[in-house]
């Protein structure tokens, strides 16, 4: 155990040394990182948001509607296929995911069976292995009653993909914040993770996460209490501007044009007003029904609507020819200024309700730190004191051990671009307290050997030989609890496991070849007759 | 170089006899604990609970909580809690899931800042819905029953079953007491005391596994010694590495704890507990119990340590925890 080979001794230095290397980006500022040279480790430890500050929010991702909605839209497919060959139905429903229907006359359900199996759509699944998927499934009775179910596979399908446009959505518009390095993931089935570094004003991000910015243009039927007449048709919709009180705005149901077609949207003034106001443009096809509609209702208002607000419904003066126009509606800089971002980066496919959020402010993150570099160096402190105290020189090995024990875990965090969080320091913390255990087992066992009469060498050989195996079970159980955490824990005890679990690994490498090393070398220099311990 | 002996080497401390002793000691505070946990239950954090917390700075020192909460229960969130928080000027704000879902939460949550106004630095607002405090103690439970699992299946492959069910029963009396310890404090309960449980799992073990090793050297080498003496032996010739492996554990964490912050002061208490608990159990608790799970040696057991073993053993307190059908 006490003989190593000269590669060996220059694996551990060297290894010792490579530890030392990339550690050091993190105690150089930014600009001296970028003029140092490329072959340089440049990577730094990653804080986390309790220490560096930022926002957390968990969004959900509200599939229920897009349920719902679906259903609503394959209840009139069927009608409308129905109706197309004038079969005759009774009954039309929504049940749970199903939509059922019945076909009274007999003579005509293999009619209605052949019309209704024309609805299910198949989807192909690119991200699993390419199969087809059915999106519904139709069942009948003896009776003529139809079952249309939406299936699971469908469902799921659906489901995905409005996660995935969301997150594309809520990236666009996190990206327009400016802020640096945002992180936006998937969580789950349906949530969505968005972290942001460094934000100061968290009530806007929440604002712009929250609304669905579903741009509608529609022709207005009437303003004001008076033209919410008895007898509106079921074409039209009754929306409230956002004015205090709101005005109550007839409309057309169906949209002339959707935000899908703008191309640009941007924070201006008026000329005319000097308010703030949105400019837009639509793109060709846009331009051109935009141009249509405008041609033929001169001097009749339409209204702009946002998520069933309507922002203001201005008088069409003259045909919009060339596909830009301009939304104004008492905005403030502020208010224009997200309006025009919320449109640039497109409408949710969903709404998105916020489950969780974190925010810690850049003091706290900062005072965080400086406790945590406190409890660190006190900790190491009376953790050195204490193996001195009991172990002397070989304590002093331990120490130096633990050191680079220490350099090594913060150099791979560093190298793993692992994020460092608060309770990961108080892991590294911990990690001081735990590395020195694995000399206490093997200096003990010397002490014991040494007593049953062996030489130095031989309780040395012994001790690191018989303490290896002890070693490796105590650490191991906690090895264990740390990947269980790193696997089902969230964030911050994410952090906890990562510096927990890489310290004992540490821990472990150091304890068996850097002190046992340092010994065999103060045997061979000193030969010393008797072990100070 | 003069060393300090704190703790005496070479002690010949009568564990086993002592168990007569500890062991009911240690049944009680088992069952105080759980009667603390049935009255009293554990202080939720958000995480598990659901609900908001507020830490906020006040401009003007010291903060006036008081005049805090006046202002706070007049805008009628429910039940609130003020409270400082480490300095005089931090103080912490929290309340209760609101009903009407995750929207009411949010907007509970502009009302706090509109009414405390810019007075004070809003330094961390945390807002878990009840759908994420759901998921989070899902997550924690299978969490801690996962690593339970799996230290006992480790424990398992690596020694005789007494010994791993002896570990397992040992940590999980650490991890009743650390609750019970939580539940007399009213510590608050979140992810990060998961966390700290989890830890002392693994950790309490360590002490543990290093006994059990010793326990299982001393049976190879000592085929004849009764078990009583043969634990007893053990236990005496690891005290020194259980204490001092603990001893700097305990420095790293109690540095942790005094100087550490306000944010893990629940995190590093229920740790420090945990391995003044963990190393106290792996002496008092671990081996001795081997007793009554009927470790024999080896092979062929030598008809007087069984015979000890059962003197000393049965109609104790311990008793009941011996599996049926254990030996022939």
């Amino acid at each position: 155990m006490l003989h190593f080979p000269r590669w060996k001794i220059w694996l551990i230095v060297a290894s010792c040394v490579a530890s030392l290397l990339f550690l050091v980006p993190n105690f150089v500022g930014r600009d001296t990182l970028a003029s140092m040279p490329g072959w340089l480790p440049h990577r730094q430890l990653t804080l986390g948001l309790d220490l560096q500050g930022g926002a957390h929010l968990m969004l959900e991702v509200d599939t229920q509607a897009m349920i719902k909605e679906r259903l609503e839209v394959l209840r009139d497919d069927v009608r409308r296929v129905l109706r197309e060959d004038r079969v005759g139905y009774t009954g039309i429903g929504i049940q749970g995911t199903t939509v059922q229907v019945r076909i009274p006359d007999q003579a005509q359900i293999e009619k209605a069976a052949t019309k209704l199996a024309t609805i299910p759509q198949s989807l192909s699944d690119t991200v699993f292995s390419g199969a087809r998927i059915v999106d519904v499934e139709i069942a009948r009775d003896e009776g003529g009653l139809f079952r249309l179910s939406l299936t699971k596979p469908g469902l799921d399908y659906r489901t995905r993909r409005v996660v995935e446009q969301s997150m594309e959505v809520v990236r666009r518009r996190v990206d327009q914040l400016g802020t640096t390095e945002p992180i936006i993931a998937r969580q789950g089935g349906t949530r969505l993770l968005v972290q942001v570094p460094g934000l100061q004003d968290i009530e806007r991000l929440k604002d712009l996460l929250r609304q669905t910015a579903r741009l509608t243009f529609h022709m207005v039927e009437g303003v004001g209490p008076q033209a919410l007449g008895e007898n509106r048709s079921s074409d039209t919709d009754v929306l409230y501007t956002r004015d205090n009180p709101p005005v109550p705005v007839l409309i057309q149901k169906r949209a002339m044009l959707t935000g899908e077609e703008l191309v640009d949207a941007q924070a201006s003034f008026s000329s005319q007003s000097s308010e703030p106001v949105v400019s837009f443009r639509f793109n060709t096809s846009g331009a051109q029904k935009f141009a249509q509609v405008t041609q033929q209702a001169v001097g009749r208002p339409f209204a702009i609507v946002l998520d069933k607000d309507v922002i203001s419904y201005p008088v069409i003066r003259e045909p919009i020819l060339g596909g830009s126009g301009q939304i104004s509606g008492s905005f403030s800089v502020q208010s224009a200024n997200d309006l025009a971002l919320l449109l640039r980066a497109g409408a949710l496919p969903a709404d998105l309700t916020i489950v969780e959020e974190r925010t810690v402010g850049p003091g706290l993150g900062a005072d965080s730190i400086a406790a945590g570099k406190l409890a660190a160096g006190v900790g190491t402190v009376l953790v050195v004191l204490y193996m001195i105290g009991n172990y002397g020189l070989l304590g002093i090995f331990a120490d130096i051990a633990v050191v680079i024990n220490i350099m090594m875990l913060m150099a791979i965090l560093s190298v793993l671009q692992a994020t460092l969080t608060l309770p990961g320091i108080a892991g590294i913390v911990l990690t001081i307290g735990m590395a020195v255990d694995a000399n206490v087992l093997i200096y003990e066992r010397i002490r014991e050997e040494q007593k049953l009469g062996r030489s130095p060498i031989s309780s040395i050989d012994a001790g690191f030989s018989r303490a290896l195996g002890t070693i490796i079970d105590s650490n191991l159980t906690t090895l264990i609890a740390a990947v269980v955490m790193f696997l089902l824990g969230s964030g911050p005890i994410k952090g906890f496991a990562v510096t927990l679990g890489i310290g004992i690994l540490t821990t472990l490498f150091t304890a068996i070849t850097v002190t046992r090393l340092m010994v065999a070398m103060w045997l061979k220099r000193f030969r010393p007759t008797r072990i100070p311990i | 170089m003069r060393l300090i002996k704190l703790i005496p080497e070479d002690t010949k401390i009568p564990f086993m006899g002592a168990r007569l002793v500890t062991f009911p000691i240690s049944m009680v505070l088992v069952a105080t604990s759980l009667i603390l946990m049935a009255v009293f239950g554990l202080n939720y954090g958000i995480d598990f609970a659901g609900g908001t917390v507020v830490e906020v700075r006040s401009h003007v020192s010291p903060a006036d909580l008081h005049d805090i909460r006046s202002r706070l229960s007049a805008i009628g969130l429910g039940e609130m809690q003020v409270q400082g928080f480490g300095t005089p000027d931090d103080v912490l704000i929290r309340f209760g899931e609101q009903p009407g879902g995750e929207l009411a939460q949010q907007a509970a949550v502009a009302k706090v800042k509109a009414t405390l106004g810019e007075a004070f630095d809003y330094r961390r607002v945390e807002v878990v819905g009840p759908r994420v405090s759901a998921d989070l103690r899902r997550d924690g439970a299978i969490a801690v029953v996962v690593a339970l699992a799996l230290v006992l299946v480790y424990l398992w492959f690596r020694f005789e079953w007494q010994f791993a069910v002896g570990a397992v029963l040992t940590t999980i009396h650490d991890i009743v007491l650390t609750l019970g310890l939580l539940s007399a404090t009213q510590i608050s309960f979140d992810l990060t005391a998961i966390a700290a449980i989890l830890t002392i799992v693994g950790y309490s073990l360590n002490d543990t596994v290093v006994i059990y090793d010793r326990i299982r050297e001393n049976l190879r080498k000592y085929k004849k010694m009764p078990l009583p003496e043969l634990i007893d032996g053990a236990i005496n010739q690891t005290l020194t590495r259980t204490i001092r492996t603990s001893t700097t554990t305990f420095l790293a964490v109690s540095a942790l704890l005094i100087f550490g912050g306000e944010a893990l002061r629940g995190f590093n208490f229920t740790m420090l507990c945990g391995i003044v608990i963990g190393t106290y159990s792996s002496i008092i608790i671990s081996a001795p119990l081997l007793i009554f799970l009927r470790l024999r040696t080896g092979g062929g057991a030598p008809g007087e340590d069984k015979g000890d073993a059962e003197k000393t053993g049965p109609a104790k307190p311990g008793a009941p925890r011996k599996p049926a059908g254990a030996s022939a």
